[in-house]
């Protein structure tokens, strides 16, 4: 057993199983912390997929800025304790199916090549394509102008930077423009619900600081 | 001993303790530092009587004026945090209180390993090509422990510093994220050694990037909760925000966590817009290639120079802490996504302009960059200096 292989086993490991205590623990900041330690796990792994630029951006933007909003909310909320219930519900049957399901799908899709290999660094996961316009000579003598696809092997920054730009730039557009009118979806709300509280009272210490306000910048500029 | 043994794992382990030991003692140091410089610019004296009478007999007469009064506060103070008693609140979260402490210390620590301290390969621990989004990860992971802290004390003021620190340390993450992409497009490359051997080869960053440098100078003061923005901690609202309930060693851990990021944040100035260890304007002066010629001589030369600069900001967070006063939130929030958020977004699209202008007619595009910063810097100088009309300052009722 190679180290490498060592290391995915015991990080793949706990990566299932913080998982897994993320919705069996009671206390909602508990489950917060095994989620972000499931967000840690997984960004090990795409580093020792060769994916570190995944891997950062992992760490980044789940674990520094999405775990940190849920936590506000949940200490915002402050709920201590969640009641006791049963750990399964009613409906576990259903969804053990559907799990299954899930499961066999992604069991299929994934390449049994890469499968055996955990530890394996994925060539397409660093390599950037180019196009360019070639002249081919073919068998009967004729040149003819062919579109040419180049592979080149490079940092997997540069590889997801290139395939984001190039292949995928209508899907990426659509997604950022997705998530452009979530954002504003959200300021609009929390917008309308400001002024809504601010047609109602201002309270009077505040109408009194903006006259001593106005008092000080009348007096500046006389 | 296997090769790559040696190469991967036992080489880069004693070069990480040289340098955290380097580190930590400049940690220790910096407290005094910072006490003895706050009280000089308050124009008081700050802690100048420890240890004074141990350098008294040990030196010779002729020295003591030079010696710095309280020199042994940089021990006594880790001794008093050690030997304090360690109150734990009954009404805490147990296992969350004591995590919050620690947790901020693993990356804050691990950072260490990531930073070019002088020329390759004997200065650098470990050599990674996303080094930078590497340290940008770690470092964004340091905000668990203020929140952790403030929630699990069971307090309220300690629960409103952990939410101001969360929102503060969220907000103020992108503008500083988004003051190192020009840098990037300017370098291309996230290799920390790359971009100070591409400084070396053409020009420090800070004059192309003036204004991300400046976004970064006033992103990172926010990001470690530093004076003017140390709302987390203001002690006029919330006692001592999220470490109120903390003492003795525990509190030390928030203190020890917050210089150590205050270093590597200074440590990312210096290297992202300072030009690292290198001291060189266009090939020319201290690169890299002259300090590897040297040998070891060049590359702890390359170290000292690097160290020095970074202990140049180190002083600076001090200067801001005696100058400014301290900001409301609504301001902080309003500074953060108003003003330095769309001003990084400026500064990113207009690098990208002038970077991609530049490939096109072939012509250096950090050079019409670093006259337009250098435009700026004369600009901001002359109305900083000119002449201007004598103001007279209306006398006292009591003189007149």
């Amino acid at each position: 057993m190679s180290p490498a292989l060592v290391v995915f086993l015991v990080i793949g490991t706990i990566a299932v199983a913080s998982s897994i205590l993320v919705v069996a623990m009671r206390n909602p900041v508990h489950s917060a912390l095994f989620l972000l330690l499931t967000f840690l796990c997984v960004a090990i792994l795409f580093v020792m997929k060769g994916a570190e630029f995944v891997g950062a951006v992992q760490v980044l933007v789940y674990a520094g800025g999405i775990m940190v909003l849920f936590l506000f909310v949940v200490m915002l909320i402050n709920v201590r304790h969640l009641p006791d219930e049963r750990v399964l519900s009613n409906f576990w049957k259903g969804g053990l199916l559907v799990g299954l399901a899930v499961f066999l799908l992604f069991f299929t899709m994934v390449r049994p090549g890469v499968f055996h290999d955990p530890v394996a660094s994925d060539q397409a996961l660093r390599t950037t394509y180019t196009y360019r316009h070639r002249k081919v000579h073919q068998p009967d003598g004729t040149v003819v102008r062919k579109l040419i696809r180049r592979g080149k092997v490079v940092g997997n920054s540069e590889a997801v930077g290139m395939a984001l730009y190039t292949d995928y730039l209508v899907p990426f557009e659509v997604a950022s423009l997705f998530l452009l009118v979530a954002m504003i979806g959200a300021i609009v709300i929390g917008k309308r619900e400001l002024s809504a509280i601010e047609e109602e009272n201002i309270p009077a210490y505040m109408l009194e600081r903006s006259e001593t306000e106005h008092e000080v910048k009348e007096a500046m500029s006389a | 001993m296997p090769e790559p043994l040696m190469r991967y794992l036992i080489w880069p382990l004693v070069k990480f303790l040289v340098a955290f030991l380097i580190v930590q003692v400049i940690v220790a140091a910096m407290n005094y530092i910072e006490r003895r410089l706050l009280g000089l610019m308050q124009a008081r004296l700050g802690p100048n009587r420890v240890g004074n009478e141990v350098f008294e007999k040990i030196t010779p007469r002729s020295l003591h004026r030079f010696i710095p009064g309280g020199l042994l506060q940089i021990i006594a103070d880790p001794i008093k945090f050690i030997l304090k008693e360690d109150i734990v609140p009954s009404s805490s979260e147990k296992v969350a209180y004591f995590l919050g402490p620690m947790l901020p210390l693993i990356p804050a620590f691990l950072v260490f390993c990531l930073i070019p301290y002088g020329p390759p390969p004997t200065f650098v621990v470990t050599h990674v090509n996303v080094g930078l989004l590497l340290i940008l990860a770690l470092t964004s992971t340091g905000v668990y422990g203020i929140i952790l802290g403030g929630w699990a004390s069971n307090n309220k003021y300690s629960l409103m510093g952990g939410l101001r620190s969360a929102a503060q340390m969220v907000s103020y993450e992108v503008p500083f994220g988004l003051s190192i992409v020009g840098v990037l497009m300017l370098c291309g490359s996230f290799d920390l050694v790359r971009i100070i051997n591409y400084q070396a080869d053409h020009i420090w960053n800070l004059f192309p990037q003036l204004i991300a440098a400046f976004i970064f100078l006033v992103a990172m003061n926010a990001e470690n909760n530093r004076t003017p923005f140390d709302l987390p901690e203001a002690e006029s609202e919330l006692v001592a925000g999220y470490h109120t309930e903390y003492s003795a060693m525990k509190f030390a851990f928030f203190m020890l966590a917050e210089y150590s990021s205050m270093i590597v944040n200074c440590c990312l100035m210096v290297s992202l817009f300072f030009g690292g260890w290198t001291l060189a304007i266009n090939g020319y002066g201290l690169t890299t290639g002259v300090l590897r010629g040297w040998g070891l001589a060049g590359g702890i030369l390359g170290a000292v120079i690097f160290i020095s600069k970074v202990m140049l900001f180190m002083l600076m967070y001090i200067w801001f802490r005696a100058t400014f006063p301290r900001f409301r939130f609504d301001q902080l929030m309003d500074l953060g996504w108003k003003w330095m958020i769309p001003l990084a977004l400026a500064n990113i699209a207009v690098t990208a302009v002038v970077v991609l202008l530049g490939l096109q007619f072939n012509f250096q595009g950090e050079v019409v960059l670093s006259i337009a910063g250098a435009a700026i810097i004369a600009f901001t100088l002359f109305l900083l200096l000119r002449p201007r009309a004598k103001v007279i300052h209306a006398r006292r009722v009591s003189e007149a």
